[in-house]
Order: structure tokens, then sequence, then C-alpha cells
């Protein structure tokens, strides 16, 4: 490893060998298989370049704020940028990443799915390649549920009903203060129609954010409620739902395959169905998530950059990601893959999920405007959804000023 | 030195001669700590002051302007800074206060421990010994509803840290459990000036073990107490790791230090973030200057009869 630093060291700045070494910023992925997609990039490369991972802390925020630092500070260090799908407003419109353009642009956006790429996109141009995605699902007990509910009203009565028979009956949700509640909102508001931004400075919240909140706050006072709801995030949630206190959950893929090594009983019992609507007769339009790659303003090897991220977010590599390391691709033709049908057996859920995707409200400010959302909203029983829409309104306003505390 | 006899006027001017070098021999030698000490205190603090000025976000980089004390007004005007205060000045004075009491308790047992006292000042020194952030978690797991010992231990069939009463009893009990040690050892550095003839005159005389506490052994630690005091209240007012870990500053107990934190590292809003942290810095000053002015004054006859 040194080696190939030192030798790069000297590559950079002249053109000996003309090999480059292109430095990916990317989180700590456990299976390896982004590791293996730079190692065979490289090779395929013919020595044109050599990706070196940099590992980023493993949580989100953590995450941005290293590389936040980085490129504010033009760190010339770093060629490929793994961002989260809401972070491309803010690293677009401070100048800290490339746009994808004529073929280089064709080549990543060729078969992915409309919702990933509408996360990379930003004043109408394309700003990262998808490299994977992620949706929540509904996951249920079928030995208590017979049939999955399909609206969160419905989800809510039979939790209700569960908890008047004495059987397990919570409904696991992410409640914290933190980045995920905001998931719940934002796919709730989507859902139910409406929006929370319709420009990147312009709040939307309407009718439909009363409704999500009214869902949220009749939830959390319930009885369906966990009684941590307001501390869960995605793996209390999980785990509750392995130690058979629940009846439903919402939440991403991994938590199939977890139950499967964790508690095989549970896993026995554990059924998928889509995410539970807000109207009947409207699909949820379920907040996605996934990483995104971009090159990096400050990169010296631009050309080289894009080439290795085309290769590592291809269609080989995504189903490596997806078999390997339980990331869902944006290529909605790897969802016809039968080597993704056995360990995604609800491949057909996430891919519909990702035609009707929701994302978050695209702006530069979009952490002040999730910081204004989770802290208005928490705790969740303490909602009262008359006053939520105004004061969200103009929480958020003041959010997007970056002229107020929040 | 030796002394041999010179003519005073040639005596004197080697003396300034001498003096006059030592001087900058001195000079020459502090220097290196003073452009240190310059380079990491002093330039950060006047660059947060020069930001906290400015209308600064590293995401807007072209719409960097001077603004005033815009920053500061916001700041001061804003519910979330004051309701910051009071959630930051319940956990200081409800921490300080047991730990005083506690560390006391600590510093008397640790002071008289007959046999093994090494090991006794060692073993009670070991929760300071630990990285803040270790503690807290291990303290959160220990609250988690559903595998924790506390919960089950008291039965609790809710959540405790879903709600506000709950996280602070919890943050407020991880802070002492953490810092009593530290308040215990400069505790013990002020019993050790109380000499012992005093309590054996005061026990001739007839003066109940409680007698002796409260007249001598108090009044003679006052200098010992107002340090671990001091010190102790500045560090809880910047209390950060422990809230941030059990809940980042959710359920009401979000504290200055956080605001902090979210606006300069969440949001990147150097202005603001600036701002507030110098407003920090100020309350801390005036706490300091409080206890220095309030109990200085009353310590200082103590310090005088020793």
């Amino acid at each position: 490893m040194l080696a190939i630093v030192g030798l790069a060291g000297c590559g950079g700045s002249g053109a000996s060998g003309g090999r480059a070494t292109l430095n990916y910023y990317i989180f700590p992925e456990p299976s390896g298989s982004f590791a293996k997609a730079a190692a065979d990039c490289s090779k395929a490369s013919g020595g044109r370049y050599q990706i070196v991972i940099n590992t980023l802390p493993s949580a989100s925020d953590a995450q941005r704020q290293q590389l936040v630092r980085r490129l504010a500070a033009k760190d010339s260090s770093i060629d490929i940028v793994g961002m989260d799908v809401n972070w491309t407003a803010e690293f677009a419109e401070a100048g800290w990443i490339r746009p994808w353009t004529g073929a280089n642009a064709a080549a990543v956006r060729r078969g992915v799915l409309p919702g990933p790429i509408a996360t990379a996109t930003w004043k109408g141009k394309l700003f990262g390649a998808p490299l994977n995605s992620n949706t929540q699902l509904l996951w249920y007990r079928k030995d208590l549920v017979p049939n999955p509910p399909k609206t969160w009203n419905e989800m809510l009565q039979d939790a209700i009903k569960l908890a008047k028979q004495g059987k397990p009956h919570y409904i696991e949700e992410q409640g914290a203060q933190y980045e995920g509640y905001v998931v719940w909102f934002n796919s709730l508001v989507d859902s139910a129609g409406g929006q929370i931004l319709s420009g990147p400075s312009t709040v939307a919240l309407g009718p439909s954010a009363k409704r999500a909140a009214s869902i949220i706050a009749d939830l959390a006072k319930s009885k369906a409620a966990d009684p941590s709801l307001s501390n869960d995030q995605e793996d209390q949630a999980r785990l509750a739902f392995e130690q058979g206190k629940a009846a439903f959950e919402i939440n991403y893929p991994f938590v199939y395959p977890s139950a499967q090594s964790d508690v095989p009983k549970i896993a026995k019992v554990m059924g998928y169905a889509p995410y539970p609507r807000v109207d009947a007769g409207k699909p949820a339009r379920v907040t996605i998530g996934g990483i995104n790659l971009a090159v990096s303003s400050y990169s010296t090897h631009p050309a080289a950059a894009y080439a290795a991220i085309a290769c590592m977010a291809n269609r080989p590599h995504q189903l490596t990601d997806a078999v390997k390391g339980g990331l869902p691709p944006t290529l909605g033709s790897l969802f016809d893959d039968p080597a993704l049908a056995k360990p995604y057996p609800f491949h057909q859920l996430i891919k519909q999920q990702l035609i009707d995707y929701g994302i978050r409200p695209k702006t530069p400010a979009y952490s002040d405007v999730s910081l204004a959302i989770q802290k208005t909203l928490s705790p969740p029983d303490g909602i009262t959804p008359a006053s939520a829409v105004s004061s969200l309104t103009s929480q958020i306003k003041s959010a997007l000023t970056s002229g107020e505390l929040l | 030195m030796s002394t041999v006899a010179a003519p005073a006027g040639q005596a004197r001017k080697g003396m300034t001669d001498r003096t006059r070098s030592e001087r900058k021999l001195g000079l020459m030698l502090i220097a290196p700590a003073v452009v240190l000490m310059i380079a990491v205190t002093a330039y950060p603090i006047i660059y947060a002051f020069v930001l906290s000025l400015q209308r600064s976000d590293l995401r807007f980089p072209n719409a960097s302007k001077f603004i005033g004390l815009d920053n500061y007004g916001s700041v001061l005007s804003s519910s979330l800074w004051w309701s910051d205060v009071f959630h930051t000045l319940v956990i200081t004075v409800a921490t300080v206060a047991i730990e005083l009491v506690l560390g006391m308790l600590l510093a008397l047992a640790m002071h008289r421990a007959i046999f093994a006292r090494g090991a006794v000042r060692a073993i009670a020194l070991i929760p300071y010994g630990i990285v803040t952030v270790v503690a807290a978690f291990s303290w959160r797991y220990a609250w988690e509803a559903d595998s924790g010992w506390i919960p089950h231990l008291l039965g609790l069939k809710t959540d405790p840290l879903a709600s506000t009463s709950g996280s602070y009893i919890a943050v407020i009990i991880s802070e002492v459990w953490k810092t009593t040690p530290f308040m215990a050892l400069l505790l013990l550095g002020g019993l050790a000036l109380v000499p012992d003839e005093l309590h054996e005159a005061a026990r001739v005389d007839g003066a109940t073990t409680w007698q002796r506490f409260w007249k001598i052994t108090i009044p003679l630690m006052k200098p010992a107490i107002l340090v671990a005091l001091l010190f102790r209240t500045l560090d809880a007012f910047r209390v950060f790791d422990t809230v941030y870990i059990f809940n980042a500053g959710a359920h009401g107990t979000e504290t200055v230090s956080i605001l902090g934190y979210n606006q300069l590292l969440n949001r990147l809003n150097l202005g603001l973030g600036s701002a507030v942290s110098v407003l920090i810095f100020v309350l801390v000053a005036i706490i300091a200057a409080v206890f220095i002015k309030g109990f200085g004054a009353a310590a200082a006859p103590g310090g005088k009869k020793t």
C-alpha cells in the first residue's frame, strides 16, 4: 500500500508512467464489495488509474462533516466523493463537485431507475452517478397479521386490535431526533400528495403536511407505539422486531438477512409488503436513500475519475454490491436478474417503489431544513397536528435564510 | 554566591548587566511557549470573534460579508439560545452540587484511609480516567429500555430516556459518576492543608466531630473548595459529550455547546456558530469572575490564617 502511495506521489505531479491515483471517499462498506470494485476497475483501466479507498465514518452526518470540511478547503487529495443522495444540491451549489455531461452522463444514466436519477440531479444537470439505492418496506409478522395492511390507518387499527388481544403489537419506526425521522415525515407528506418545498427556497407545507403530522402523532400516542419510539433509529427498530415485541416494522431491506441469521424463528414468520399508503387509492411515495458518486471539483484527474466511477457503478459491480453487500441497485434491469431474486425475494417491490419514488427537499440548505423538521416534530408524541404545520413553516423558513439559530 | 568586596558602583553596574542579560535570556526561553500559545489559543479565539461578525457559511462562500453584531442579535433574540442556557444551567448546578457533597465524602474517605491508601485513591480515580464518550456510551446502554440493567432493576415498563426528566437524571448521574473523583482529588489537596493539631486542640475543648468539620475543616479548606467548584462549574457548563451520546439534545436536553455544534458542523454556518461560541466564552468568563469575586474574598482570611 505504501509503495503504491509513494509511486503515485511521484506520478501525480509529473507524467511518469501516467498512472493517476484516485482517492475515493466512501462509507465503510462491511462486505468488501466496494473495495473489490475499486480493485477490479483499477486493474481493468490498464494502468490508467489506481483507486485508493479512504474510509469515511459510519454515521451519515459524520461522513458529511468530513467531506464538507475537505471540499470547502479545496482539498485536491479527494477525487471521488461518495455522497448520500440528499447532499447533491448542497455540494453542487457550493461548486464542490463537477457536473456530468455528454458521453460521461449518458453512460451512467443509461438504464437507471427514475428515483435515483432524480436524487443526483440539481438544476437540470446530473451531478452524480447513482451507485445504489434504498427504500423502506413494511415488514410484518405473518403469524399475527394474515393480510398486511394497505394504509397507515389500517396498520394502526390492526396494531390496536393485537394490543387488545395481548399479542405483540408495536409498529417499529424511526422516531428519534435525527435524519431518519425526516425520512418518515417526508414519505408521508409525499404520499399524501404534497411536498415540503416547492422550490429551493419556497416552503409549500399544506394539508398533506397536516395529515402526515397527524399520522405520526396518532401512532405515537397509541398503544401501537414502542415506548422507545422517540429514541429509535433503524437499528433499534430492527432489534425490537427481532425480539418479537413488534407486529410491524418500517425499515430498509437489511433487516431481512439480519433476522435470518439472528433469529430464524422470527425470520420464518417475517412477511414483507409495500410501504403503507396514506390514501388507499394512491401508491405511497417512499423517500429513497442510497449513494451517488461524484467527481470533486478539486480533483487533478477528473477524466480518470469519471471513467473510474462509470466502472464502479456498472452492472456487474452493482450486482455484487447488491448480492454481497445488500445494497439495492439503481439499474432497473438488474431487478429482473435471477441472481438478485434469491437474496431479494422482495425485489419487485423495491423496483416499484424506486419508480414511484419520493425524494427529500432539494435545496443547498437541506441540512438546515432537516434540522428544523427534526427539532420541531420531536418528540413524536408531542405533536399537535393543528399547530405543527405553522410552526414547521416558520422554522423551515428561518432555516433557509441561514440567519437564525436552529 | 560569593560576596567578594568590590566598589559599590561597579557592583551595581555588574548586577544590572547581569539582571538585564538574565531577563533577556528569560524572555528568549519563554518566547517559544508564548508563540505557541498565541498560535494555538489566541489566534483561534480572535478568528472566532472575527467570524462572528460576518455572514459566513461554508456552502455559500461568495455570500460572505461583514455584518457587525447581527449574529449576536439573532442569537440573543432567539428563544432557543435562552432555553439552551437554561438546560445547561440545570445540568451544571445539579451536577456540581451533587459532586461537591459526594466528592467531599470521597475525599474524607481517601484522607482517612488507614491501609492501602494508594490503592484506595487509585481505585477512586478510575471513573475519571475513562474517556467521557466511552463512559457516556456505557451509561446510555445501561439506561436502554430493552437491554439496560437500570430499567430492569427498577422494573420500569416505559423507556426512561423517552422523557425529559428521565433524560436529565440519566445525564446528571453519568456526569456525576465521571467527575466526582476529580472533585475529590482537588478537595483532598485542601484537606491535607488542615493541621491535625487544630483538630486535637478542638477535641480537647470538647468539640464534636460535626463541629470540628464545620468550624475547622471547612473554613480552612475554603480556597480548595473554591478552586474545585470553579473548575467543575466551568467544565460542566461546556458539557457536550454525555448529552450528545445520550440523545444529541432531544427531549429538551440541548445544551449551549450542542447548539454551537449544530450551527458550526451541521449547518456549516460559521458566523452564527462563532457568535454562539463567543457567547459561551463570555458566560464562562462571567461565571469565573463571580466565583473569584464572591468566594475569593471569603476565602482570603482563611488563607491568611494558615
